[in-house]
């Protein structure tokens, strides 16, 4: 008995490698296949001459310029917006109870595919979308739609707008957790006592300390944002199209000589990520630096009831857009005839549900299936990794945290490309296995990020109880430690599931196109001009995490209710 | 003596706590001229801390309270705790981290002033309280009895119109405490600010030499005492 014990307890030593090296393995494999095609060599298409040609080629594409120039300037400007709007926001509201109501939106709402709510976005803010037709023609005086492209404008405002809409919530949850580390409310009082305004008090005193805890989050976004492609091929223009998409095209044409090309431009895509991540450190040494005088200048602040109400009302508007672009898919998909400026379909029809449905049956088992495998294996490493943690009693050091977020930071269109060449060359690729990996490299940091804390603060008096019952270990995990953290299991699991079903470049690339999912179906669709089957993909895909999420809600209550029920 | 420093009267009215249905103690009404050190006493969990936290606007949240607190003959009550200059030196330590000793210092003076001013505003007080040379220090390393002193510091160099302390030499060694609680409440009637100090030591209210406030539960609670 003891010796199995000390086997098992052994094998979960090995738990932290294991974890790691899923996810490190593909980003290494994934450079190597980038970086060596790029500098002409990838002996699949007979390029075994190693030079500077794909640079070249890719230098002397007249798109080029402007796609980098959108590139940079929409993922600065999304992850700027978002951050602004996030620390505007819990700065100016977290003593009000706006706040407690507000935040409990944000799980739902992040949970919400990005190729969903890209096209729930341009349903919306199309000229010919749901919001001109609200506002026609009494506001407007359209009675046709307008020759405006509000959606795939050239300044790439719609794709801005689409990242707002995905990162805020975001950063706003990463700014709740952090500030689950913090305790700020004994600091803000005294500064309050001081004279401080709410805002000055937080600005002052909350951020400097909380700032630190929202880089590697913070950083995350901002790579995301530089190399987005769902939402990109959605919401951004197309001549030229941000490079992320012009990757994807390259690496898709027929023409194979183009794949040594798209290489080089990946590699570019990483540079751009990883300058835009340093240049964003070195802003913030520089802002510290001058905001040190600023700190202690005595300057209390303003009553400021205007700003505080402008920017709740932007918060409020944020995610009541992100809802509402929803309720547009859910909309188009069941509508019948609907003619512009009408503001509802005038009659409702299943038909694009029963035409498309057979056909997306098979995608959205693979989504399902994808996801509920992934989650559950990111579930089982987390646990594993967690229990070891807490049996030697170590921590995750910063560095693990880095190396954990790594797959959030390496852009995905940067090294999935490069993996699916290695895959190739080992023959594993196009294979369900090899999504599975790919999604599991996305969904086990989010899994671990949601699950460590709940498991770290669990209170260690019920199993010091149970030890003293004389349970053993895995007693304790199965019969103590995992009936406690249901709550937080699920919530996890929920997160899980919730990234894989929106996962789209890793699905492209493992997948090889020979496996599809309800992201794929719904970017898909968007090539095509049917609204009502465009709104059957995207709101089948933002159905299922929503289901998700509303059972991690539920399935804790009605246990908790049953127990209730079952007391004497 | 600074510009702005005096205080004038702070008034209490018919004030006591509750949690839930349960009055803590017998309402009190109490009157302090500016220059007086009141002091409050009571066993702990007599509501001594929410006592001061709610007069100064920062409740604890499981405390309801009544009564009313009046400032120079303005109700402040219902005001938001930046808007009533009631200086609180919690029992708890309070001094801002991220920044050091006189930094903690220079962000409660009064805007306006130049930097060089403000530095030499902060280094001036830590003097006056036996702390020179300590502007460049690290909140972090700070004993229990410098700790007490910069709040003191910080909460005075608002410039306050009436100034609570609650428990502020609790946590020092007795040699030291006689010592301490001397310079400290001369600072505080040196700047003519009605102060009330909450304790459980009587010495504590001695030295103080103002009116002492027993906090008396109401009849039926403390009949099993």
């Amino acid at each position: 008995m003891s010796g199995g014990g000390a086997d098992r307890q052994g094998w979960l030593r090995l738990a932290p490698g294991v974890t790691l090296a899923m996810s490190l393995t593909p980003i290494g494999a994934g450079l190597i296949g980038t970086i060596l095609p790029a500098f002409g060599w990838m002996p699949a298409i007979g390029a075994v001459d190693p030079g500077l040609g794909a640079w070249v080629a890719l230098l002397a594409q007249l798109e080029l310029p402007g796609a980098v120039m959108l590139t940079v300037w929409t993922g600065l400007a999304g992850t700027g917006l978002s951050l602004a709007l996030a620390l505007g926001f819990v700065a100016t509201s977290h003593h009000r109870p706006l706040f407690r109501r507000l935040t409990g939106w944000l799980a739902p709402v992040l949970s919400l595919p990005h190729a969903a709510l890209a096209i729930g976005l341009a349903f919306m803010i199309a000229p010919s979308g749901w919001i001109a037709r609200l506002l026609s023609p009494w506001a407007t005086g359209w009675g046709v739609p307008p020759d405006l492209w509000t959606d795939r404008d050239p300044l790439g405002l719609g794709l801005i707008l689409g990242l707002v809409l995905k990162e805020t919530p975001y950063l706003l949850l990463a700014i709740l957790a952090a500030l689950s580390h913090l305790d700020p409310a004994r600091d803000l009082a005294a500064a309050r006592t001081l004279g401080y305004t709410p805002a000055k008090a937080w600005l002052k005193v909350v951020g400097p300390r909380l700032y630190p805890l929202l880089r590697l989050p913070l950083y995350a976004v901002l790579a995301y944002a530089l190399s987005v492609v769902d939402m990109a091929l959605i919401l951004a223009p197309a001549t030229p199209p941000p490079l992320s998409v012009l990757i994807l095209r390259w690496f898709h044409d027929p023409d194979l000589a183009l794949r040594l090309q798209a290489a080089a431009a990946s590699c570019l895509q990483l540079g751009l990520v990883g300058a835009a991540i340093l240049g964003w450190a070195a802003m913030e040494t520089i802002v510290t630096r001058l905001a040190r005088p600023w700190l202690t200048d005595g300057k209390r602040g303003r009553a400021g009831a205007a700003a505080r109400r402008f920017l709740a009302a932007l918060q409020v508007a944020t995610l009541g857009l992100s809802a509402a672009s929803i309720a547009a898919l859910a909309l188009w998909s069941v509508a019948g005839r609907w003619r512009f400026p009408d503001d509802l379909p005038a009659v409702l029809s299943m038909n694009a549900w029963a035409a498309q449905g057979r056909r997306l049956a098979e995608p959205a088992i693979a989504t399902l299936a994808l996801g509920l495998l992934a989650t559950a294996i990111a579930l089982a490493l987390t646990i594993a990794c967690l229990e070891n943690e807490q049996r030697r009693g170590i921590r995750l050091g910063s560095r693990g945290l880095i190396l954990l977020y790594l797959p959030l930071l390496a852009p995905q269109i940067a090294f999935l490309p490069g993996a699916q060449i290695v895959m190739i060359a080992a023959g594993i690729d196009g294979g369900a296995l090899a999504v599975l990996w790919c999604h599991l490299l996305y969904v086990l940091p989010y899994v671990f990020l949601s699950l460590g804390d709940a498991y770290r603060r669990l209170d260690m008096r019920h199993v010091d109880a149970a030890s003293s019952l004389g349970a053993g270990p895995w007693t304790i995990l199965w019969r103590v430690k995992l009936p406690l953290l249901l709550g937080p299991l699920l919530a996890a699991g929920a997160v899980g599931f919730a990234v894989s079903v929106a996962l789209y470049v890793p699905t492209v690339f493992a997948g090889g196109g020979r496996i599809s999912t309800l992201a794929i179906e719904a970017v898909n669709a968007m090539a095509g001009a049917d609204r009502r089957a465009i709104g059957v993909a995207a709101s089948l895909q933002a159905f299922l995490p929503l289901v998700a999420y509303a059972l991690a809600i539920l399935v804790p209550a009605a246990i908790g209710r049953r127990r209730v029920g079952r007391a004497p | 003596m600074s510009p702005g420093a005096t205080g004038g009267r702070l008034d209490l009215d018919k004030v006591t706590l509750w949690i839930g249905p349960r009055q803590l103690f017998e309402p009190l009404t109490l009157s302090l001229a500016a220059g007086t050190i009141a002091s409050i006493m009571g066993p702990s969990g007599s509501g001594k801390s929410a006592l001061l936290a709610w007069i100064a606007g920062v409740p604890i949240p499981a405390f309801r309270a009544t009564g009313r607190v009046v400032l120079d003959g303005r109700d402040v009550t219902d005001l938001a705790p930046e808007n009533r200059r009631i200086g609180l030196v919690a029992q708890d330590d309070r001094l801002f981290r991220h920044l050091r000793v006189g930094e903690n210092l220079e962000m409660a003076l009064p805007a306006g002033e130049p930097v060089a001013k403000r530095h030499q505003l902060a280094e001036k007080s830590l003097t006056q309280l036996g702390l020179a040379g300590f502007q460049h220090r690290d909140v972090a390393g700070l004993s229990g009895g410098e700790r007490a002193r910069v709040s003191l510091l910080r909460a005075m160099l608002a410039e306050p119109l009436a100034v609570l302390l609650d428990e502020p030499f609790s946590k020092l060694d007795l040699p030291l405490r006689s010592q301490i609680r001397q310079g400290f409440l001369d600072y505080i009637r040196n700047r003519c600010v009605p102060a009330l100090i909450a304790t459980h030591d009587s010495a504590d209210a001695q030295t103080a030499g103002g009116p002492v406030h027993i906090l008396a539960g109401p009849p039926g609670i403390l009949d099993g005492f």
